[in-house]
């Protein structure tokens, strides 16, 4: 019943061809229990053609009709009329131009020994989380993992404050006290930054609970706030992703579950550590939609998020979209990234986003060559102002250790005027009759 | 909680109570150093050796095959034993925890590994619920041979949830044993013993150890070296105080001991090794002997291993104690990011620290 509502209404803006290629260097890794799967991540597949077909993708390949399985290729209609406008177009340019740089940055910093830690650098994805975040507002919720710099510049958090926080200078957006696996930020309502696996899919779940339960409950009627939990393939195996899939269908939540598939968990294939490796087809099984989307393009995945974000507020309950990406760099600063095939990481830089957006823009004369290159300087100047304004600013000072443990430090139910709370005559105004 | 050495200092001899002296670094009097090995190889051999030893030893846990293991500690072994016996599993430590657990009942003899402690929380129910508790619940008939490693504590600047030390938190539940090693020696003997032994057992390394060399002896080396679990070793005698750690904390503590030599003072530093069952009559006699106790550890201090230690010794000794005991143990707060905040919430040696949320008192940190 939930495949048919899948494939019917939706985009599967799907374009892969599926030639499988010979990979004599790829057998002696991965378990050989793959053979007859279509799927599309699988390093198995080589794109014919990927460096035309991407650009055609973008333009022509807008999906007429969807289907679930993602084996052939569909021949689509080509429209004449555009995705973006010009504006739109220049925003997530920008939007993924800043993420490309920052993380760039990130890493020249770590080894120059100012960033220190875990650091997860989101290289290559950057069309995920443009295509999803720049589509939402200001009160939508966005969850993610440790790989999540690139997540909250999208949201709004000042690039000065992430690269604070990665030095861990006192005006990071957490103070300093997260670091790079915990970014949070009240204001531009980004809920993390969890560093376990799994851990952020319940708390965004929580996150949509509450705006339905704003709406009937507390009967704030315009409140239609989604959330987006943004989480990877390995995570995909753990018992909390469906614990919440069932939750969240089961009771109609506002959040779009966003897999960032890079087929690989530091060093563990997808392949070799999931029994169906096409997640989107887990979505089904719990009763919501589930979508497999290029996550090399912008364009295509703003499709597809667009239609599950309105889902979403429309009150229609949770969608599951799979996005086919790739980090370019290791899992994180300090993994040496040997097991990867280099032919494979060529492959998927062949379809880097940026470039591919660029030649969209270029190529449909929604922007020009030096409008791009005035945008690319823009960010040059942000970032390094954001690595000068991390630089100088303090470390957070010694008092600072003890502070934000409690919300209520003085200890239990001491109300800010001193006093017990319970002595309180309106404590207990609002509750039943004790 | 911070410690106050003063009233120990004392006892040496009425030396003033500040001790902001900079950090001076010593080498640790081994005797008869015939090689060195780091605790990354020891973990590394003692894997290798009961592999071969039993064939139902078996490894899993992320990435310890192809990978190598993520701290390098499994390095080879997929190349030895196969993919059967060196298991990559996906990431679910309840499910692989539980899985584990299962083939313990059934007389296998898992080694599961998590990439690190703070995601065994994942897992907590079947290392506590059907791991330590089945012997009891089936009164004898089922005993799980398993044993739960991985790097505690805290490691460099990786953020509150990565840096949790479990040791308190395993060592009070009955049923488990909790080894926590610190040199080489330790690591292979504890290792070697915990696959050996018939019970679940939580053995909690340290990621900054893995790189750390130390000397062992022939007898280290030999393939049937094991140390007991449940005996304490003195690192180092000395006749004024009692120091008692465990895994890095007890290098700090040499440290530190070197450093209050110089003043005089003569500390004796246990080396815990075994957390659960603790050493109570080593400690305990080693109290008597020099009559004051400092339980360091790098956990938080409510309910930690130091406040079992105090509550032990005050209890079987405390007519030898001439000053009260003293815990000194991480801050009470979630690990910072920042580089300075984290330095001072861990242990340091000889760091002088100004504690302003407590009636603004100066405390004075031996470590």
């Amino acid at each position: 019943m939930a495949t048919a509502y899948s494939s019917a209404k939706f985009v599967q803006p799907l374009s892969l061809n599926s030639t499988i290629n010979g990979r004599s260097r790829d057998n002696s890794l991965f378990d050989p229990l793959k053979t007859g799967t279509s799927f599309l991540g699988s390093t198995r597949k080589l794109r014919v053609n990927s460096v035309h077909s991407n650009q055609g993708n973008v333009r022509r390949r807008l999906p007429v009709v969807a289907v679930s399985e993602v084996v052939k290729e569909k021949k689509v209609k080509s429209i004449s009329n555009l995705l973006i406008t010009k504006q739109e177009g220049l925003e997530l340019y920008e939007d993924m131009i800043l993420g490309r740089s920052f993380e760039d940055m990130c890493a020249q910093m770590y080894y120059r020994g100012k960033m220190f830690g875990f650091v997860h650098l989101y290289n290559g994805q950057e069309a995920v989380s443009t295509g999803f975040i720049k589509l939402l507002k200001k009160e939508d919720s966005v969850v993610s993992t440790y790989r999540d710099h690139v997540h909250a510049l999208s949201k709004g958090v000042p690039a000065r404050a992430v690269m604070s926080e990665l030095f861990g200078k006192a005006t990071g957006c957490c103070r300093g006290q997260g670091g790079s696996m915990h970014m949070f930020s009240k204001e531009h309502n980004l809920l993390g930054g969890f560093a376990f696996i799994g851990e952020g899919i319940p708390v965004a779940t929580g996150a949509a609970f509450t705006s339905k339960y704003r709406r009937e409950v507390l009967k704030e009627a315009d409140c239609d706030h989604v959330t987006l939990a943004f989480f990877g393939d390995g995570t995909c195996n753990n018992g909390q992703f469906f614990e919440c899939l069932n939750m969240a269908a089961l009771w109609k939540l506002p959040i779009v579950f966003v897999v960032e598939n890079n087929l690989w968990a530091i060093g563990m294939s997808h392949l070799r550590a999931t029994s169906d490796p096409q997640i989107y087809k887990k979505g089904p099984a719990f009763g919501m939609p589930g979508f497999h989307v290029d996550g090399m393009d912008v364009l295509k995945v703003r499709e597809v998020a667009k239609e599950a974000i309105e889902r979403a507020r429309r009150g229609e309950g949770p969608t599951l979209v799979e996005c086919e990406t790739y980090r370019f760099r290791g899992h994180s600063l300090a993994d040496p990234d040997e097991l990867r095939d280099p032919a494979e990481k060529a492959r998927y830089a062949a379809r880097d986003p940026i470039t591919a957006l660029k030649k969209y823009l270029i190529e449909s004369s929604l922007a020009s060559e030096a409008e791009l290159k005035a945008i690319e300087k823009k960010i040059d100047e942000v970032v390094e102002d954001a690595v000068e304004f991390a630089d100088e600013s303090a470390p957070p000072p010694r008092s600072q250790l003890l502070e934000n443990v409690f919300a209520d430090p003085k200890g239990f139910g001491i109300g800010p005027d001193g006093r017990y709370r319970c002595e309180d005559p309106k404590f207990t105004e609002g509750t039943a009759h004790v | 909680m911070w410690g106050i050495i003063r009233q120990k200092v004392a006892a040496g001899g009425g030396s003033p109570v500040a001790r902001i002296r900079p950090v001076v670094s010593n080498l640790r009097n081994y005797s008869s150093a015939v090689k060195q090995m780091m605790v990354r190889e020891a973990l590394n051999s003692a894997l290798d050796e009961e592999m071969s030893a039993d064939p139902k030893v078996f490894l899993m846990g992320e990435e310890v095959g192809e990978y190598q293991g993520a701290y390098k500690i499994s390095k080879g072994l997929l190349e030895k034993y196969g993919p059967e016996r060196v298991l990559d599993t996906p990431i679910t430590e309840a499910g692989f925890t539980g899985i584990g657990v299962g083939a313990a009942y059934y007389g296998l003899k898992p080694v599961v590994e998590f990439m690190t402690f703070n995601f065994s929380m994942q897992a907590i129910d079947h290392i506590i619920n059907s791991a330590a508790k089945s012997n009891y619940m089936s009164s004898g008939q089922i005993s799980v041979p398993i044993v739960f490693r991985g790097p505690n504590g805290a490691a460099a600047g990786v953020g509150a949830q990565h840096s949790h030390c479990y040791a308190a938190w395993y060592a009070s539940v009955p049923g488990l044993k909790v080894l926590s090693p610190y040199s080489s020696e330790d690591a292979r003997g504890l290792l070697k013993a915990a696959i050996r032994d018939p019970d679940p057992v939580v053995f909690l390394e340290n990621e900054l150890l893995y790189g750390e060399s130390f000397p062992v002896s022939a007898e280290v080396l030999d393939s049937s070296f094991c140390l007991p679990i449940g005996k304490a070793k003195i690192e180092r005698e000395g006749k004024d105080v009692t120091i008692t750690a465990f895994s890095k904390i007890v290098g700090l503590s040499l440290k530190a001991a070197e450093i209050l030599a110089k003043e005089g003072i003569s500390a004796e530093v246990i080396n815990l090794r075994s957390i659960r069952p603790l050493d109570r009559s080593t400690i305990n006699a080693s109290v008597r002997k020099t009559n004051r106790l400092v339980t360091v550890e790098e956990g938080f201090p409510q309910h930690g291993v130091g406040a079992e230690i105090c509550a032990s010794v005050i209890e079987e000794s405390f007519g030898y104690l001439d000053a009260p005991v003293e815990r000194i143990a991480g801050a009470d707060v979630p690990m910072p990011y920042a580089a300075n905040l984290e330095r001072m919430a861990v242990p340091q040696v000889l760091c002088f620290l100004y504690d302003s949320s407590i009636d603004g008192c100066y405390k004075f940190l031996v470590y």
